[in-house]
Parts: C-alpha cells; sequence; structure tokens
C-alpha cells in the first residue's frame, strides 16, 4: 500500500505518511517508480504528470507553481516549484539559499 | 456566566475577570533591568512567579498596552515592576493602571534603591509578601463561556496542516459552539489563503477587513523579502508560504469568523477571531513577530487563558503568563520529544485515531489544565517571553460585528 494521502479530490500532489527510504518503489496506477533518494515524512509526491508553470494542488488550493516538468511519484520541493507570493529562505549545509518567488 | 461549568476554582480578580492560574509576574522595564528582575524572580520560580518584561529604551505605545494587558491578565495576581530609573517606559502610568484593577502591584527603581544588591533584597522581600496575600485570592466557578483560547503554531513542517492544526480547528468548533472565545493569528501565514477565509465573515464588510489584514501583511513581508518560513518548514516537506498558509489556516476550524482583534484587545463576546499581528502603516521596527512567543505573548494579551501550540518540527517553548499545550503533529518527532509534547496527533497519520478523537482529547486537556493540571511546558519550567516594538491603528466597529 502506497504510505501516502491525496488530501482533497482535485490536488495533484499526495503526502507521505511515513519516511520512505532510497531504493523503495513509489506505485501509483501502472506506474512504478524506484527512489533514488530517501523523502521524508509529510514531504510531497506527484500524484500524475505536471507540467512547467502548471500550479501544484494541495487542499484542493494553489500552493504555487511547478518551474520543471514532474513525472507522476516524483519528490515535489523547492528544485521543482515555487511560491507564487514569496521567496522561500532555506539552509543547506550551512549555504544560505533564496529561493525565487 | 452561562454554560457548561469549566473550574469550580477559577480566580476571581476584582475586575470581574476570572483567571486559571495565580501568578505573581516580575517586569523589567528596559534591558538594563533584567538582571536584577531575574535575580529577584530566581528563589521563587517554582512558586509560580514568572519573569517578563520590555528590552527598549524608547517608548512606545504598543509596548505599553501590551504590557498594561499582560500585567492585568486574569492569570495574573500581583505585578512586581522592575525599573532601572532612566528609561522611557511610563512606569508610573503602568503602575497605576495595574492597581486601578484592584491587583498589588510594586514598583522598583534600581536608582532609587541603591543599586542592585539591595534592589534585589527588597524585591524578594515584596515577593515574599505578595506570594502570601496571593493564598486569600477568592475562588469562583468559570463557565466555558467566560475562557478564552489562543492558537498557534511554529516549527510546522508537512504533518501540521493534516494532523495538529485541523484537530486543533475540531476542539475550537466545539468551543465556539460553547460560545467560548477562540483567537488564531500571524495573517503573514493566512497569504494565499485569503480567498477562502473572507467567505466565513460574519458581514460583508468584516471580510473585506480580512482580506486587506492579509494583503497588508504580504505587503510587510514582500518589503521585508521574506516570509514568516524557517529552514526547518522547508525540512519538514513545507515549500512555499502559501502551503504553510493552508496548513497554519485549518487550526481556525470551520466556525463562522466573528471579529478581528489586534494586540491587547480582548473579545467582548464568545466566537473565533483573527487577530491581525502585523503592524499599520509603513515597514517600521523590523519582523512583525521575531518569533513564536511573540505571538504566544500577544495572543495572551488578548485575555487568552490557555495556548494550543502545534509544532510538527517540534517546539519545547512554553510561555509566560498562561499555559502552553503541545499538539504534536508529528509521529517521528513524537517518539524524538515525548517529554516535552502533550498530545500526540501524529498518531492519526499512522492510522491509530481520527481528527475528530484529537479535537476532543485536546478540548478535554483544556478543561483539565484550567483545573490546576501542569502542561508539559509548565512542568519543564518554560516561561518564555518576548515583547519587541510596533505600531497599530486602533481597530474600527465594522472589526467586531456580533458586539453592539
Amino acid at each position: 500500500m502506497l504510505s501516502a494521502i491525496r488530501l482533497f479530490p482535485t490536488d495533484n500532489v499526495m503526502v507521505l505518511t511515513r519516511s520512505l527510504e532510497a531504493g523503495e518503489t513509489i506505485e501509483l496506477g501502472d506506474i512504478r517508480r524506484t527512489l533514488q533518494n530517501p523523502i521524508g515524512l509529510g514531504h510531497k509526491i506527484a500524484a500524475c504528470a505536471i507540467s512547467t508553470g502548471e500550479k501544484i494542488l494541495k487542499y484542493g488550493a494553489p500552493i504555487g507553481s511547478a518551474t520543471a516538468p514532474i513525472e507522476p511519484g516524483e519528490h515535489i520541493h523547492l528544485h521543482n516549484m515555487k511560491s507564487d507570493y514569496l521567496p522561500t529562505f532555506t539552509l543547506d549545509e550551512g549555504r544560505e539559499f533564496h529561493h525565487t518567488a | 456566566m452561562n454554560g457548561s461549568i469549566l473550574t469550580s476554582n477559577a480566580y476571581l480578580r476584582s475586575d470581574g475577570r476570572k483567571g486559571i492560574r495565580n501568578i505573581v509576574s516580575v517586569v523589567y522595564l528596559v534591558e538594563c533591568a533584567h538582571h536584577v528582575a531575574r535575580e529577584i524572580q530566581l528563589p521563587f520560580r517554582e512558586q509560580g512567579v514568572h519573569l517578563l518584561g520590555f528590552s527598549g529604551c524608547y517608548p512606545n505605545e504598543y509596548s505599553f498596552r501590551m504590557m498594561r494587558s499582560l500585567c492585568t491578565h486574569p492569570n495574573v495576581g500581583a505585578v512586581l515592576l522592575v525599573s532601572l530609573g532612566c528609561e522611557g517606559f511610563n512606569r508610573r502610568g503602568l503602575l497605576e493602571a495595574i492597581r486601578e484593577t484592584g491587583r498589588e502591584a510594586e514598583l522598583l527603581v534600581i536608582q532609587n534603591e541603591g543599586g542592585t544588591r539591595s534592589t534585589i533584597q527588597a524585591g524578594r522581600e515584596q515577593l515574599a509578601h505578595m506570594l502570601q496575600a496571593l493564598e486569600q485570592t477568592p475562588r469562583s466557578a468559570m463557565t466555558i463561556d467566560e475562557l478564552i483560547v489562543g492558537t498557534v503554531c511554529g516549527g510546522s513542517d508537512g504533518t501540521s496542516g493534516i494532523t495538529a492544526n485541523p484537530a486543533i480547528g475540531r476542539a475550537f468548533d466545539q468551543l465556539v459552539s460553547e460560545n467560548a472565545c477562540c483567537i488564531f493569528e500571524e495573517t503573514g501565514e493566512l497569504i494565499g489563503c485569503e480567498h477562502i477565509m473572507v467567505s466565513r465573515a460574519a458581514t460583508p464588510e468584516l471580510g473585506d477587513i480580512l482580506n486587506a489584514s492579509v494583503a497588508k501583511a504580504a505587503r510587510y513581508y514582500a518589503t521585508l523579502g521574506h516570509g514568516s518560513f524557517a529552514p526547518g518548514n522547508a525540512d519538514g516537506g513545507l515549500t512555499t508560504q502559501e502551503e504553510k498558509s493552508m496548513g497554519a489556516y485549518s487550526k481556525s476550524g470551520s466556525s463562522p469568523i466573528s471579529g478581528l482583534i489586534k494586540p491587547g484587545d480582548v473579545p467582548r463576546t464568545g466566537g473565533l477571531y483573527l487577530l491581525d499581528v502585523v503592524p499599520d502603516g509603513e515597514v517600521r521596527f523590523g519582523f512583525p513577530n521575531i518569533n513564536d512567543n511573540a505571538e504566544i505573548a500577544e495572543l495572551i494579551a488578548c485575555g487568552s487563558h490557555v495556548i494550543l501550540f502545534a509544532t510538527g518540527r517540534g517546539s519545547v517553548v512554553g510561555s509566560a503568563i498562561s499555559p502552553v499545550i503541545k499538539v504534536c503533529a508529528n509521529p517521528e518527532t513524537f517518539r524524538n520529544l515525548p517529554e516535552d509534547m502533550d498530545v500526540n496527533a501524529g498518531r492519526i497519520l499512522e492510522g491509530r485515531a481520527g481528527l475528530d478523537e484529537v479535537g476532543d482529547e485536546i478540548h478535554s486537556l483544556i478543561t483539565r489544565v484550567a483545573n490546576g493540571q501542569p502542561t508539559a511546558s509548565e512542568s519543564l519550567g518554560h516561561q518564555e517571553f518576548v515583547l519587541g516594538y510596533k505600531s497599530f491603528e486602533p481597530i474600527g466597529p465594522t472589526c467586531h460585528p456580533t458586539y453592539q
């Protein structure tokens, strides 16, 4: 069983209900995707294919836009989506990043 | 007073308000008096004496109003003010405002008391006397419609908006149906969901005000170039401000929104209120709230007897004045920091509970805490407090349409 939930019927993302390890397989219908990297509990994966510029929908509401084509089951985060309002600030191994909005 | 009994042992204040704790506040009025105030409080820390204060030397209307609201909060029985002597805070005005409510309040000015050592000695003597006097505080029944509950989220992650926040929303719905007063906040964490929220406003005019408050927050944060978003939010799976907002918004539950208040405004009737925490006017003084405790202090200044704090990454804070109930969203975090958490909402993700069940658990825990049960952060001695500079315009009658 896939350890992810779709919060609203129209959402194009799902939320992981447990942390997944590298090498685990995500199954979405006919699609099987083996993870190259671990993904943490609470993170998002694509519920379907999403094209660049398309709105990311969670809770039935837009939470930003895709910045790259996203395949079903792929991890969705700062590398392939952005805010429609404000930049997101992160710290990665001591380096500071301002992701553009 | 009209409703089911919350506790038969509330502390009745002479201004008629009722508290669920009976603390003494030691308040430094500038950073230069902080050490002396802390030394005064230290031997009494386990006896319900809390330390709070204001660091700045320059006077500010908001800070004064906040401090007056906090020092006359129904959980506070007596107040000891500690001033250096040359700072800008209106210490006489604050002292009189506290005494007008019938509370015992004293002022020590370090420059008039002969310095550090003698002020500490005098303060400790005052505290011993105040604590003894507080044993005589009259007790009274308190009904649930006299209760004010605030909610905040901090250290949010991808689980917060699925478990802890909507479970708090269920508890809020139940409390509002019992005519308690519930306050949610941080307009900067509602950016992106203003259109959904406006449809819940009690009147169309209030809807416009709610919308404008979020637009103000968006402008404010855009000018600062940084939203209400920390690196840990992204580590926990949240990618954007609006995603965090949607999760934060679910703390408000589904009741109609009765009004918009600003820090220090105490709602006059039961219902659900949005606390606008972003200053009015041009951007001044920096970030609206520099951390979660600045928001908690504002919720308490609006009369909150108890705070519901949703956390995913695992905040450990409590607060001065009002107990903080920590609702943990993430089951991994709950296992990692069990002693710091009050409610494990993360078990919803593991299929071991539903939102309604956790909402009921939060509701019944509020009752036990109102009857004296310490929360996790109280037991661990947490008494964080932060107050900074801000400026606000007063609210108008359209902000509070349910109160005539």
